[in-house]
């Protein structure tokens, strides 16, 4: 026991040394870069963060005809993060995250069609059925290199798409799983028509979920990981194993991706075959660079914006909506990169910048 | 049962041919420049849109067309790598990805906007049609030509890149950029032009591909998956890896979609993952 914390005590300070001494390259918008030697990025709550939270809580008062797209919102919100835990922290290009998050919708969707109609263990069962999955292709996906990732997360993305398909007798296939009778939530809370419950529900998974992952990102191991997407090669001369840290990382981000596809699934209460398409892959990696990677916000604010345009726009013409997206993204690329909080940061560092002068 | 197995084996090798036409264009500039680039089968269906539109609007003959479509693409390439595509080279894989979707769903939405959703008719000249006796075998007429035309492409090819002073200087580029450019070579007049040869090479398998691919506008989002697959496959920055790699996973896929359709799509997907972990830089290493 004492043996193992010594070594647990020497891995922290390895990790902490290694986020204090930035390559020439290192990402400025690492917060704990800006914070002095030896040190982990100060975890406590911020103000606007505090703020931040409390406006989903008060669009509950303001839009409730919106309830529906709020919900959606804040969960897919919770998909995007788990891509930004693997894309924004660890480096891991996914082409196919939506794998994940179609085996935790069809996970709790099958349970409650099947008699078992209880959330939270539906919930659980889901990042169980997803994690062990996002085990198994970790270790495909921690082998080779970018282009080999993207290949092989995008062939078991369209696999499970097929097999989901194919398999129309248990997944009812393009027509969607339906007959789902959902239990009350505690046996209490029943899921209503205008998506009250619905609504807390996902607001207080999405919460829960996030303050564990800020939690991750912040700590030893969450450092490492950024220090892995910065310099791979380097950091097993540190004394970290780069494979293993990945494979962990890539498990949890399965798992959250599989508790946000469930929650879709429960709170609509039907699973249709696009949760596993790759368009899902593809604008949950849209919306993540929208927003910002590598900061957990972005993924929220990315996702918050994404949809609201697309509920405003796509209803005029679905073609222009695509054609849009994809300006927007070849924009980004070439002009913004960061996204929106990367923007803000920029102007907010600027400001204080001339402020000080 | 041989004979069967035979016109199968044909036929897959007709369509690894096909694959191969279109992405090795993709492979060299892979290789090349390290770019990671999702759009190829844009260019591909620019192509395709080029020859549907000459034969339907203008009535000019079926050959005729795919010089024009090869001419259309490289147009299209060259103009997207000068304005675009270069400022890109360095950027992460992750930038490259993305900026290749978004081009991408463009080219999707654009020629939704121009042709409409629909599938497109080709009408192809009498003698592609049908059948023709070979050995004793009925083999498709057009998927004949479809092979030959590609071989004589390969042939092309393989002159281009190891008979000539260009070829040499492809060979340079890809092999080491900076000592590349310490001998004088024009790196960045390389990249272009091999970017629009290999665009012009989609699009002409674009073209040709129409009878055997079909042509909507969902084409590069469909097929992505399989040009990718053959870079991957068959290793960036040859022309032999993704020709092995065309035929092996043409034949794959055209034998699994006939034996056993109920699993069709897996055995392309099985197979990419098998030869990916077996091979995670491809069966034919360029790059030292």
């Amino acid at each position: 026991m004492n043996a193992y914390s010594t070594t647990a005590a020497g891995a922290d300070t390895r990790a902490k040394t290694d986020a204090a001494v930035p390559g020439p390259d290192a990402n400025v918008d690492a917060p704990a870069v800006g914070h002095g030697a030896l040190r982990l990025p100060n975890d406590r709550w911020k103000a606007l963060e505090i703020v931040f939270w409390l406006l989903p809580v008060a669009s509950y008062f303001f839009f409730p005809d919106y309830l529906v797209l709020i919900s959606q919102i804040m969960i897919i919100g919770l998909f995007a993060m788990s891509l930004d835990l693997i894309l924004g922290y660890a480096g891991i290009v996914s082409l196919g995250h939506a794998a994940f998050f179609g085996l935790g919708a069809y996970t709790a969707g099958l349970l409650s069609v099947h008699g078992w109609g209880e959330p939270l263990s539906g919930l659980l069962a889901a990042a169980v059925v997803a994690a062990v999955a996002g085990f198994i292709v970790s270790f495909l996906v921690v082998r080779g290199q970018d282009l080999a990732r993207l290949m092989v997360t995008l062939g078991i993305g369209l696999m499970l798409f097929e097999a989901a398909n194919k398999a129309a007798f248990v997944t009812g296939g393009v027509d969607g799983l339906s007959g789902m009778v959902m239990q009350p939530l505690f046996g209490v809370f029943e899921f209503d028509l205008f998506g009250k419950t619905a609504f807390w529900y996902s607001f207080a998974v999405l919460f829960i979920l996030f303050v564990a992952m800020r939690r991750l990102v912040n700590s030893p191991f969450g450092l490492s990981l950024r220090g892995i997407r910065e310099g791979g090669r380097r950091m097993p001369a540190i004394g970290a194993h780069v494979d293993r840290r990945l494979v962990a990382v890539f498990t949890l981000g399965a798992a959250v991706a599989g508790i946000a596809g469930a929650l879709l699934a429960q709170t609509t209460q039907f699973v249709g075959l696009d949760v596993l398409g790759f368009p899902r892959s593809a604008e949950l990696l849209i919306m993540l660079v929208l927003g910002g990677t590598g900061r957990l916000y972005g993924a929220l604010v990315g996702a918050a914006v994404f949809m609201v345009a697309q509920d405003k726009i796509s209803g005029f013409d679905p073609t222009y909506w695509q054609f849009y997206i994809g300006l927007l993204l070849v924009l980004i690329v070439l002009f913004a990169r960061g996204g929106i909080l990367g923007g803000l940061e920029k102007i907010v560092a600027r400001f204080k910048r001339s402020e000080a002068a | 049962m041989i004979g069967n197995f035979i016109g199968v084996l044909f036929d897959g090798i007709a369509y690894g041919a096909l694959l191969f036409l279109i992405s090795v264009g993709l492979s060299v500039t892979m290789g090349m420049m390290n770019f990671i680039n999702l759009a190829h089968g844009a260019f591909a269906m620019v192509g395709g849109y080029v020859c549907v539109t000459l034969l339907s609007s203008l009535g000019l003959p079926f050959l005729a067309t795919l010089p024009l479509a090869f001419v259309a693409a490289a147009v299209v390439g060259l103009v997207l790598e000068r304005l675009l595509y270069r400022q890109l080279y360095k950027a992460s894989h992750l930038d490259q990805v993305l900026f290749s979707i978004g081009l991408t769903f463009m080219a999707v939405a654009g020629a939704t906007f121009l042709f409409g959703p629909t599938q497109q008719p080709v009408h192809l000249p009498d003698w592609l049609r049908g059948q023709v006796h070979v050995l004793g075998l009925d083999l498709g007429a057009y998927r004949l030509f479809l092979i030959g035309v590609v071989v004589l492409v390969t042939l092309g090819l393989y002159l281009l890149i190891e008979r000539t002073r260009f070829g040499a200087q492809i060979r340079a580029s890809v092999d080491n950029q900076t000592a590349a450019e310490g001998l004088g070579i024009n790196v960045s007049r390389v990249f272009s032009l091999t970017f629009a040869l290999g665009s012009g090479l989609a699009g002409l398998g674009g073209g040709l591909g129409i009878d055997v691919l079909g042509l909507d506008p969902s084409f590069p989002v469909k097929y992505m998956v399989y040009f990718l697959l053959v870079v991957a496959v068959g290793g960036a920055g040859s022309i032999k890896g993704p020709l092995i790699a065309a035929i092996i996973l043409g034949v794959f896929d055209v034998a699994g979609k006939y034996y056993v359709p109920e699993v069709g799509a897996f055995v392309i997907y099985t197979l990419m993952v098998v030869l990916l972990i077996l091979f995670p830089f491809g069966l034919v290493r360029r790059k030292a």
